[in-house]
């Protein structure tokens, strides 16, 4: 996909080869001035890259990428042309965090609103703790993905591997290929039209074409939301 | 002639052993309590001070000025925070604790020029209002936390464990997940609710490094972040804190509180308050950040000659949870309404507890209306009154420590040192290593 830049439009850009990324973040958190597009050159796998953000500004972040990137997000439109380290797009509110690589562990963690892309893989607990944002991930996921998963959607277009959805509270997750495992109170749901809305919904915010009748629902059994005796070793 | 019954206890099965196994052959499960330990253990009562006579000078206790000016978390941020006295209001939740509570623990803070802190749950409206200066947690459940309140923050709290349960995490049980709790957790309603006991999106020391830059990044550098350990293996843990760009380390010892955990737990993991100070402030000492990085000890802490040892002992400040509670009225026989002090022994006896032996804060049915979230129980403390409580409480604590500074000959109450510490115990002197009283053997570090 190209970046608003090879379509010509224009952009402030900044150089993280020459320009911290303190500097970058107290621009974008003070000095933005209505509705932007900022292109970052050379990431170089720093941490903490656009962090923070409360405007609705574009920003397209050209290379590989740490951890945190776009992290509790909130009304921005945030993409990496590379892969991410750990935490892409923690605790976000709102707005949207595109990957256009793999992503490492976390992605999405406790985010709260808003959409987390990530085209290729991500690795384990994607997911971990979510509160209600939407996770689409073109590839496949590690284990324990969506642990104590709260809310929102996550929805993974290839494999899932073991744990997937390890004490989940009332987060749905869909795979479209194989699942290696659930975890503890997690199981699979029949598919509703709600579910095939929802998928399509979000598959076509994220830019895929997959079928939605192609993915399973994995949803919480419920059974760990009261302690009692009967789950001994769940807990 | 009947032969005589001799009835001896056996100590291993004391009555309390055999409650416990008991209550597991018939549920199955450990019991989940509130507060904190309640096992006797080393204590700031086991030191006492060597106040000035003739070889030292003590200040007049009523006229001389004493200092209680604290600054907390000046190695990174901008706007350090500075307050008037060295006692805080550590975290506990909105969810635990109605958010009448913490409006009067709020405005008492503002009162005295102390902070107080959120907790588990998230920051309440009311607390941010009435809270001159607020400290906000991130705890690993991350329930209710979001950038809009970090920003509103004056100082955040990186919360890694508690006293009470180092290693766990919570349980806040679904009677006190009222509509406006399960909103902030965005969790059904009436569930019991289950804390994580680590993070969601770092494991390691080196991860924490990289989260704490995070929110420094978010923050813009303005504020102090703290991070907090539960006591346990606190020399490693508060020096990899301070590695990790901490400004200010919080190290919660054993007696610390919990809104609900398991009693496993409370009773059987941690160390000391006392000895885990001594711990930190060796480990600030050992890489060279004592005074850099500051240090704030809690678990336990209920007067001002507590908060004065500790100090003495070396630590900046102290954190106050339980005793605030109790403060507030927790564990006493009545509340107030409308003026009028209304008996709640009925209320406790109901509970199959007492007022004083009390820790029935995981049932929500507290009789004085401070671990609740049922809005009868609620109504039974106003948050004006309660205010009130709490100031007279944290300005007795002030005129205590300073009243001992004094005595001790100091101006300035960070000016109190080891060296005013003499022990009373064996254990004390171990574990504080100051030495016991009328000798200069410090077990351990000096010959006897």
């Amino acid at each position: 996909m190209e970046s608003l830049t090879q379509k010509g439009v224009d952009a402030q850009t900044f150089d993280l080869a020459s320009t911290t990324v303190r500097e970058l973040n107290q621009f974008l958190h003070h000095e933005l001035d209505g509705p932007e597009y900022i292109e970052i050159l050379n990431p170089d796998g720093q941490h903490s890259i656009a962090v923070g953000l409360d405007a609705p500004v574009t920003v397209d972040i050209h290379g590989h990428a740490g951890y945190f990137i776009a992290g509790m997000n909130k009304q921005a439109s945030v993409t990496v042309h590379g892969n991410v380290g750990w935490s892409v797009g923690e605790n976000i509110m709102s707005g949207s965090v595109l990957v256009k690589g793999n992503a490492s562990e976390c992605a999405g963690a406790s985010g709260h609103g808003g959409l987390v892309v990530i085209e290729g893989d991500a690795s384990s607990r994607c997911g971990i703790s979510m509160k209600g944002c939407d996770i689409v991930v073109g590839g496949s996921v590690g284990h324990m993905s969506a642990f104590m998963a709260q809310a929102g959607h996550l929805v993974v277009c290839g494999d899932a591997d073991h744990g997937l959805g390890d004490s989940l509270y009332e987060a749905v997750i869909y795979v479209r290929g194989e699942i290696h495992g659930l975890g503890a109170d997690a199981q699979i749901e029949p598919m509703q039209e709600s579910d095939y809305a929802k998928v399509a919904e979000l598959l076509a915010r994220a830019g895929f074409d997959h079928d939605p009748k192609t993915f399973k629902r994995v949803a919480s059994a419920r059974s760990l939301y009261h302690w009692n005796a009967d789950h001994f070793q769940e807990y | 002639m009947s032969k005589p019954v001799y009835k001896e206890t056996n100590h291993s099965y004391d009555g309390s052993v055999l409650h416990y196994i008991t209550q597991a052959a018939e549920h199955g499960l450990y019991e989940i309590r509130g507060l904190g330990a309640k096992r006797t253990l080393p204590t700031f009562d086991d030191l006492s001070f060597l106040t000035a006579s003739a070889s030292r000078y003590p200040l007049e206790g009523y006229r001389e000025k004493c200092e209680t000016r604290t600054v907390l978390g000046s190695r990174h941020a901008k706007n350090p925070i500075e307050l008037d006295i060295p006692i805080t209001i550590a975290g506990m939740s909105f969810g635990a604790l109605t958010a009448n509570v913490k409006d009067a623990l709020g405005r008492a803070a503002s009162e005295l020029g102390t902070s107080t802190t959120t907790g588990d749950g998230g920051m309440t409206p009311e607390e941010r209002s009435s809270s001159k200066t607020l400290v906000y947690q991130c705890l690993p459940s991350r329930y209710g936390f979001n950038p809009d309140d970090v920003r509103k923050a004056d100082a955040i709290e990186l919360v890694l464990g508690q006293g009470a349960k180092p290693g766990g995490g919570g349980m806040l049980l679904g009677q006190k997940i009222s509509p406006r709790v399960a909103q902030m957790r965005t969790l059904p309603e009436g569930i019991d609710q289950r804390s994580a006991c680590r993070h969601p999106d770092w494991t390691g020391s080196d991860d924490l490094a990289i989260k704490l830059n995070e929110l420094r990044e978010i923050t813009d550098w303005q504020v102090p972040i703290y991070v907090k350990v539960g006591a346990t293996r606190v020399k490693h843990d508060v020096k990899l804190a301070v590695a990790s760009g901490a400004d200010v380390v919080v190290v919660d010892g054993m007696q610390g509180g919990t809104a609900a955990t398991q009693q496993v737990f409370i009773e059987h993991t941690g160390i000391p308050t006392l000895a885990a100070l001594r711990q930190a402030v060796e480990a600030l000492e050992e890489i060279d950040m004592a005074g850099k990085v500051q240090l704030i000890i809690s678990g336990g802490i209920r007067s001002g000659a507590d908060v004065a040892k500790a100090l003495a002992m070396g630590a900046d400040a102290v954190s106050i949870g339980q005793a605030m509670l109790m403060a507030l009225g927790c564990n006493s026989d009545y509340y107030v309404q409308n003026g009028r002090h209304i008996d709640a022994t009925a209320d406790y006896a109901a509970l199959d507890t007492a007022p004083g032996v009390c820790h029935h804060c995981h049932t929500g049915k507290c009789p004085v209306g401070v671990a609740t979230q049922t809005p009868d129980l609620e109504a039974r403390l106003d948050p004006e009154w309660g205010a009130r409580r709490v100031k007279n409480y944290l300005q007795t604590l002030t005129m205590e420590l300073t009243t001992l500074a004094r005595a001790c000959g100091k101006s300035n109450v960070h000016n109190l040192e080891r060296e005013d510490l003499t022990a009373l115990t064996l254990e004390a002197a171990a574990m504080a290593k100051v030495p016991l009283a009328g000798t200069d053997w410090i077990p351990g570090v000096t010959n006897a």
